[in-house]
């Protein structure tokens, strides 16, 4: 894509309503949305259920296997706040209000089974992620701190967790909770937005952390300010480096990486800011990983929103 | 949960004389930081038999709205620097504006600069959409909520 030259607009293509309190967030099931496989879409709220979209149909409604599946995840004794999918799609975590973080693994016909529950290991989880390719699970929290976590699974029945960094105000960390984080396609960059109404853009050696198992350190490259005047509850990279970001005051904003910065510092810019992109607050992001130019929101509203963004050129879709 | 009273002795003002309104509030899309006031002022204090009027912790200058942004900031002074029921009177603030107004304002609610020795983290807790949500459904908070909000209708 040619972001210097061309005018980008994000269309509102489909809005999903079903839930019936606000949407947390949203998780697009990976290798989804391309190649004649059907987008698959997650999405859990306030209601207390996990809903299973998906996009092939025109009538967007729950699968028939899930309500399976729906009894099983209730396992969180009150609301579920976040689900990530690992990259293969093997794994899901979900996090809730009860500050335990749940991993479910996927079996065939779209069945879940929880995998492994864990407690209280760091206090008021926002939300969880996955690496791109590691199972390096990485939590954020209302102690405005990043940590990671490599999952070791030990001979036995013994699943340990080990904590491996913490970024924090000292790191050039966040002032204030983190609300989200996402990683670029490399899995060497990860993007992080908080209420202190930051993006903060952090990097790590890719070789490195190959080859210690993910153990490897996060520095501070790049902090985004003055685009969101409220709390930014999300931010999500697409393959192509576009990072997205949604917030408290109703809008989504697209940064890309500029040319104009430093050889050694990565710079970036506003490629567009959607304002009123919903009614209240935006609470996540998520960019279609097969699809790079579809993006999905979720609301206070209660609704979720596929984008579709073009460019000015008249394009309806953007060639890879 | 404490023992005694945190403040046994409040300070107890008479209640404003209040101003007759018209009802046709609902049909324009304005909102009055008066209608507001006129709406929270007789929460009842958590440990007190009195409203949060009479006991100042909320007055007229206590809601300032910003009708182009569609900002609204509560402000309110806890009777004591100490106040360990602040988080409860801001849920209070919270649960009887829930749904109040219409969805795109933003309702920020804060303690008086300076009234309070936990400043920052109850400022951080009340504006926390998640933290205040899952207070709400700690049951021993919501029954302190609905007794401060309902025992007012008596």
């Amino acid at each position: 894509m040619n972001f210097a030259d061309e005018k980008f607009e994000l269309i509102e293509i489909q809005r999903l309503e079903g839930h019936t309190d606000r949407v947390w967030s949203v998780a697009w099931k990976p290798g989804s949305g391309g190649n004649g496989v059907p987008a698959l879409l997650a999405s859990c709220s306030g209601d207390k259920t996990f809903s299973s979209f998906d996009a092939a149909t025109a009538i967007w409604e729950n699968v028939g296997d899930d309500f399976e599946c729906i009894s099983t995840l209730e396992g969180h004794e009150n609301e579920v706040k976040s689900v990530s999918w690992n990259a293969s799609g093997s794994l899901l975590a979900t996090c809730g209000r009860d500050k335990s973080v749940w991993i479910w693994e996927v079996l065939s016909h779209n069945e879940f089974d929880c995998f492994s529950v864990l407690q209280g290991h760091t206090p008021d989880v926002k939300m969880v992620h996955w690496h791109p390719f590691m199972d390096i699970l990485f939590s954020f929290s209302y102690d405005n701190t990043i940590k990671f976590k490599i999952f070791k699974a030990e001979d036995g029945d013994s699943d340990d967790w080990h904590c491996v960094q913490t970024l924090g105000e000292s790191n050039s960390g966040h002032t204030s909770t983190v609300w989200a984080l996402s990683f670029n396609a490399n899995g060497d960059k990860m993007v992080s937005c908080s209420d202190d109404l930051t993006v903060k853009i952090w990097g790590a050696d890719i070789a490195r952390m190959q080859s210690a198992d993910g153990n490897a350190p996060w520095t501070h490259l790049c902090t985004l300010f003055g685009y969101h005047d409220r709390t930014i509850f999300s931010v999500h990279c697409s393959r192509e480096g576009i990072i997205a970001s949604g917030a408290a005051d109703d809008a989504m904003c697209l940064f890309v990486e500029s040319e104009d910065g430093l050889v050694d510092e990565p710079f970036y810019k506003l490629l567009l800011k959607k304002e009123k992109a919903h009614d209240m607050d935006v609470n996540a992001v998520q960019w279609c990983s097969a699809e790079n130019t579809l993006l999905a929101s979720a609301s206070d509203d209660g609704t979720v929103k596929i984008w579709q963004l073009t460019s000015s050129s008249g394009n309806e879709k953007l060639s890879l | 949960m404490t023992l005694g009273l945190i403040n046994a002795n409040p300070v107890v003002h008479a209640k404003k004389e209040r101003v007759v309104r018209t009802e046709d509030s609902h049909t324009d899309d304005a909102v009055d930081p008066l209608e507001i006031y006129d709406f929270v002022r007789d929460i009842r204090d958590p440990e007190h038999p009195y409203s949060l009027e009479q006991l100042s912790v909320l007055s007229e200058e206590s809601i300032t709205v910003d009708e182009k942004l569609g900002r609204i900031l509560i402000t309110f002074t806890p009777t004591i620097q100490h106040c360990s029921m602040v988080t409860v009177i801001g849920l209070c603030l919270r649960e009887k504006l829930k749904d109040h107004f219409p969805p795109h304002f933003k309702v920020d609610i804060k303690v008086a600069p300076g009234s309070h020795a936990n400043e920052e983290s109850v400022n951080k807790q009340l504006n926390d959409k998640e933290r205040v949500s899952a207070a709400l459904e700690n049951p021993h908070l919501r029954q302190l909520v609905d007794e401060c909000l309902y025992s007012s209708e008596l």
